[in-house]
């Protein structure tokens, strides 16, 4: 498998050109936007969190790379149904799979699953953004802040 | 016609390869290759010669002086502006349109007056005039596009009015190619009274031009467009529109006296050139102009537009794409601006790049352009005289398979 092939696996392409939850939620009680300046890619994210913590409705909107709208996609399906703290926890292992350097060895966490097969944008260092421009967003959403979220 | 493989061979950087592919670098609207000459021109300058200029009376800062003089000299010659005192150096492209904007802008533009651009500007050309008219109350006014991306002249003359105090357009557009008729704007822009800047980032580069010609007050030039080393660019200024001008950076350099007071100010360019500058920058600068006036600006231009619309062909055979801007090559300079709504700009260079393929992808500094177009970003590949049809046929055929690649059938086409 060439390294592009690594990066574009199927179902890399398959979530692209068919996002999950690609909606936005009328009742979301958190919401944020992402935007990365280098190339224009912008999301929205809209979720609903109960009482007791947990992400029990997520959607998003937006236009972007097959990268950006693939790993927006494959974190909605990762995070609904679980809880907040699981979630950011969630996060730093998907960032920390991502911007390690090309070539470092690297155990998954059990965590990641599906996520893992966004693992080839490590050999992209240029792409990484694009890979975590909803994991950021999403990230501003539950700590609540307001502004629009910048890769930059 | 130009021996292209001999100009290759001035060049060299392009023969590496690229992921195992020999390098087709189409993105010279971004930046251009270097010749020997003006690598060469830098390490002769920090190995012989450093020094700075206008300062000492050693050997040294004399040969640097006269060599960064004459530079000057060279990049005067080579937009026909008369006196090198009409040069000023600056960073880049961007330095010289803010100059102008804080200069020239802040005491020349006044409540209600109108700064007249074009919907195609780059935000180098948008953002200083934006903060202009908030500081003094002028309105932005905007020249409109047709459909195929040139300028709307049928309604210019009423845009372009007495109200008009300042026509600021570029000259190609760096995120279709469209080549703006400058010459005719800046005579309605003359007629009502109007002072004329020029963003010449991706002219100068590319054709002739002839300050005197276009009539413009002000040209805006980018050195590492044109072979020049990055960190060095140009102000034209004429010479009247730049003795009035209150200078832009004050320090050392640009005083004649200075008390603990007060302080007067040096002769032009000086005057506006305060600290010490890229002098091994402008010296580089200097030795692209010599290269560029070797191979002759008709010449560099007509092999450009042969190119142009050869790519313009292989481009026209790919249904998926949409290709933006004029399909003439006389109204376009060599720069192809395409979307695909299968694929994302990003992802075909991504794609490219493995093939050893640069194009530049994104919104090209021209964000509201890009809306007004409807896409998030274009994918540009951008020609430049050392460009062959080879490249142009693997850029095509690499963005075929791209198409192939992310569209639907994309398992089969690996």
């Amino acid at each position: 498998m060439t390294q592009l092939d690594d990066l574009y696996q199927d179902t890399i392409l398959e979530h692209s050109r068919k996002p999950s939850n690609f909606r936005l939620l009328p009742d979301a009680n958190r919401r944020a936007e992402g935007f990365n300046p280098l190339c224009g890619d912008k999301v929205s994210l809209s979720l609903r969190v109960d009482e007791v913590g947990v992400i029990s409705d997520v959607g998003f909107q937006g236009t972007g790379c097959a990268i950006s709208k693939a790993s927006a996609s494959m974190m909605t399906e990762s995070v609904r149904g679980k809880g907040v703290t699981e979630v950011l926890g969630l996060f730093e292992s998907f960032r920390s799979m991502v911007t390690r350097a090309p070539g470092e060895d690297f155990e998954p966490g059990d965590d990641l699953q599906e996520l893992e097969m966004l693992a080839g944008v490590r050999e992209f260092p240029i792409r990484v953004k694009c890979a975590t421009l909803a994991w950021h967003t999403l990230a501003a959403a539950l700590n609540e802040r307001d502004e629009t979220v910048k890769t930059e | 016609m130009l021996d292209v493989e001999r100009i290759r061979n001035d060049f060299p950087i392009l023969s590496r390869t690229v992921h195992g592919k020999p390098l087709a670098y189409l993105d010279n609207a971004a930046t251009s290759h270097k010749p020997r000459a003006v690598i060469q021109a830098l390490s002769e300058y920090y190995e012989t010669y450093n020094s700075n200029v206008h300062r000492g009376v050693h050997s040294l800062s004399m040969e640097a002086t006269d060599r960064y003089e004459e530079a000057r000299e060279k990049v005067a010659r080579f937009i026909n502006a008369g006196a090198p005192e009409s040069i000023i150096w600056t960073r880049n492209a961007t330095e010289s349109i803010n100059l102008v904007a804080r200069s020239w802008g802040e005491s020349n533009i006044s409540e209600g007056d109108e700064i007249v651009l074009t919907r195609l500007e780059h935000h180098s050309n948008l953002v200083p005039w934006q903060r202009v008219a908030a500081k003094k109350g002028a309105v932005l006014k905007f020249l409109d596009l047709t459909e195929d991306g040139r300028l709307d002249l049928d309604g210019a003359d009423s845009v372009i009015n007495t109200k008009t105090k300042l026509l600021a357009v570029t000259h190609v557009s760096n995120a279709l190619g469209t080549v703006v008729p400058v010459k005719e704007l800046a005579g309605m822009a003359r007629s009502v009274g109007a002072a004329v800047l020029v963003d010449g980032a991706q002219s100068v580069p590319h054709q002739p031009v002839d300050v005197e010609e276009l009539d413009c007050d002000f040209l805006a030039i980018s050195g590492h467009k044109m072979m020049g080393p990055t960190g060095i660019g140009a102000l034209y200024a004429r010479r009247d529109v730049l003795e009035q001008m209150e200078p832009f950076l004050y320090g050392g350099e640009m005083v004649l006296e200075v008390s603990y007071e007060g302080a007067s100010w040096n002769d032009l360019p000086m005057r506006f050139e305060a600290g010490t500058p890229n002098i091994a920058g402008a010296i580089g600068l200097g030795a692209a102009v010599d290269y560029l006036a070797g191979l002759g600006m008709e010449n560099v231009r007509e092999h450009e537009k042969q190119l142009t619309a050869y790519a313009l062909d292989g481009l026209r055979g790919l249904e998926e794409i949409d290709l933006f801007g004029p399909w003439d090559v006389d109204s376009r300079g060599g720069i192809l601006s395409f979307y695909s709504s299968d694929v994302h700009p990003h992802d075909l260079g991504t794609f490219l790049d493995q093939e050893g393929v640069a194009i530049r992808t994104g919104h090209h500094c021209a964000m509201p352009l890009m809306g007004a177009l409807g896409v998030p970003a274009t994918a540009r590949a951008s020609l430049y005289v050392y460009n062959t049809e080879q490249e142009v046929d693997t850029l095509v055929d690499a963005l075929k398979r791209a198409l192939r690649y992310f569209g639907d059938g994309a398992s089969a086409a690996r």
